[in-house]
């Protein structure tokens, strides 16, 4: 309604220009159809300025610290694991990684066919539940996981940490899993069924395959979250070192160059793997 | 048994058609998430409740660290409010600068990728969330690096007298808040460019096509209709935001702690359990309010 009582000040189409071809008037114009665009750049070297730091100095010369440039070497991608404990920090994070995201995407996936596929009591109940640990800052999550722990005199170690990362990676999986299963065609399973296949066989052929691209996103996801979570892991953790551990503790006397190397080989790595997931989706086009 | 015959009795039982299954089908829902709500009761409700239990708690009269006993204390929660009151405002208005920095930062970019490059979008994305594949800590760490004083973001701010010649970006509230806006960018841009991508560009274009020049036609069109994601992004920007802990204190001073910072080392350094989980429960039930009001005057439901 407003939008027609302001009169239309400008005409919004091709502006005859009173001011001619000027120059000023060519970089406006300019700037107007690309601004946007110029903007994302710089938005994305923004993005990418600590990420290509992080890269950089992977390729430093090391010493004890990774502050000041010593010139480039390759030494440290050729022998990541020659600082100390790097590599049996990395080990722990994976293991703990590899455990956590596969008993957070079966017990996710399972509540997220539950939720798509079924109407039940209790719905309202469980996606609150579900909503919550997303909701609440890690900080809280830590503190009440400890406090727990420490009123059962639970020991911390491995088994504390793939406990927290997998709570707080049900929700995430949940809700990536369930948005593929809405959006499946409920067509060809019923094409299946006419077909004279039973619910079992319906879902391993048909149902199951069509889901797991959301699964596999999911189990990405965990993963990532599970191997760079740093606040959780520091308060259940007990001895164990992790990668995001290890950083936190040698941020004070220095980090090594070889850290680096595992930080922008996972991200380059992490880039790799959803680049060649997007490839392979576009040659086959889900229906 | 008797909860899967009741819940079929009101509505949907006609439509069914009697089968042989049909008890075990009403159970199924409740089977298959039995394993997952185990998990979540066990490792996220059970720790609340527990947490919630050690915040009334007081020191044991032994005087041994670490040990607590139940005395239902409730005025632990007014004493650190009152201890606390400057990190909890610091944490909400840190978190609150951050939250609208990265609207503004955000916003151009989610426009761009869904309006302006075409085929090129899906690559963006991905160049998007890229910063979640580096290490978190070590994103930061190099926020501490690039801002130094001798690094090349504080020498061009100088050479251009930007900045007086004293001042430092090294251990300070615009470093701390720097961090966080950048470390949680990806959490604004994804959802808003979800709810751009959606928009039905005719309507876009109805708003061209009624004399709108290109600003109205965005504060009355595009604007309205990217809502949800705005609110979507906004808090989940703003509730890890609020939250953190890190930002300050590989970015901060001891002037910029926030009440995460407080929390840890209430947990860790002075092993003061009552405290530490009376700010926890603090701040869970700040952001919960927060987030319940804000919800409600944007009218957006649907979160999940």
């Amino acid at each position: 309604m407003t939008v027609i009582d302001s009169p239309p000040r400008r005409p919004a189409v091709a502006d005859p220009s009173p001011s001619g071809p000027s120059g000023l008037h060519r970089v406006r114009r300019w700037l107007g159809a690309n601004g946007l665009r110029i903007y994302a750049a710089i938005a994305f070297a923004y993005i990418f300025l600590p990420i290509a730091y992080v890269t950089v100095f992977s390729f430093n010369v090391p010493g004890r610290t990774n502050l000041t440039w010593r010139g480039f070497t390759t030494t440290n991608w050729a022998h990541p694991c020659d600082a100390p404990d790097v590599c049996s920090a990395v080990g722990n994070s994976l293991k703990i990684g590899l455990v956590a995201t596969l008993l957070a995407t079966v017990l996710g996936t399972l509540i997220a066919f539950a939720l798509a596929r079924h109407r039940f009591r209790g719905r309202g109940t469980t996606n609150l539940l579900l909503f919550l640990p997303m909701a609440t800052p890690e900080v809280v999550l830590a503190a009440s996981l400890l406090t727990l722990f420490l009123n059962f005199k639970v020991n911390l170690g491995f088994a504390t940490i793939i406990a927290a990362h997998v709570m707080f990676c049900i929700s995430f999986v949940v809700v990536t899993v369930k948005a593929r299963i809405a959006g499946l065609d409920p067509r060809l399973e019923q094409a299946a069924m006419d077909l004279y296949a039973n619910e079992i066989e319906t879902f391993r052929r048909i149902t199951l395959p069509l889901v797991a691209p959301g699964i596999a996103g999911a189990a990405l996801l965990s993963f990532s979250l599970s191997f760079d979570d740093f606040i959780i892991t520091n308060f259940v953790s007990g001895n164990v070192n992790t990668f995001p551990k290890f950083i936190y503790v040698s941020a004070g006397r220095g980090i090594p160059a070889q850290a680096y190397v595992i930080g922008s080989a996972a991200f380059f790595l992490s880039l790799l793997i959803v680049l060649v997931a997007e490839v392979v989706r576009r040659r086959r086009p889900s229906p | 048994m008797a909860i899967a015959s009741a819940s079929h009795a009101p509505g949907t039982a006609p439509v069914v058609p009697p089968r042989s299954g049909l008890r075990s089908r009403t159970l199924t829902p409740y089977l298959l998430m039995l394993p997952g709500l185990l998990w979540l009761g066990v490792f996220f409700v059970v720790p609340l409740l527990t947490l919630l239990a050690t915040s009334t708690q007081t020191p044991a009269p032994s005087g041994e660290t670490g040990a607590f006993q139940q005395t239902l204390r409730f005025a632990n929660y007014w004493d650190s409010l009152q201890a606390y009151e400057a990190q909890f405002i610091r944490s909400f208005g840190y978190a609150a600068i951050a939250t609208v920095l990265a609207l503004l930062i955000s916003y151009p970019l989610a426009y761009a990728i869904a309006f302006k490059v075409g085929a090129l979008r899906n690559l963006l994305l991905v160049l998007v969330v890229a910063p979640f594949f580096c290490s978190f800590l070590l994103r930061t760490l190099a926020w501490r690096q690039i801002l130094a004083d001798e690094g090349f973001v504080v020498r061009t701010l100088k050479s251009l007298h930007l900045m007086g010649d004293t001042t430092t970006l090294t251990a300070s509230a615009v470093a701390v808040v720097a961090g966080i806006t950048y470390n949680f960018l990806p959490f604004m841009t994804l959802p808003l460019y979800a709810s751009l991508e959606r928009i039905d560009p005719r309507l876009i274009e109805a708003g061209g096509d009624l004399y709108a020049g290109a600003f109205t036609t965005f504060r009355k069109v595009t604007f309205p209709l990217s809502m949800p994601g705005v609110v979507a992004g906004t808090l989940l920007t703003f509730i890890p935001a609020a939250g953190d802990y890190v930002n300050a204190e590989l970015l901060g001073n001891p002037n910029t702690r926030m009440i995460g910072n407080v929390v840890q080392s209430r947990f860790f350094t002075i092993v003061d359990y009552p405290t530490a989980a009376v700010l926890s429960f603090l701040l869970m039930a700040a952001i919960l309010i927060l987030v319940t009001f804000y919800v409600r005057r944007a009218g957006t439901e649907e979160l999940v």
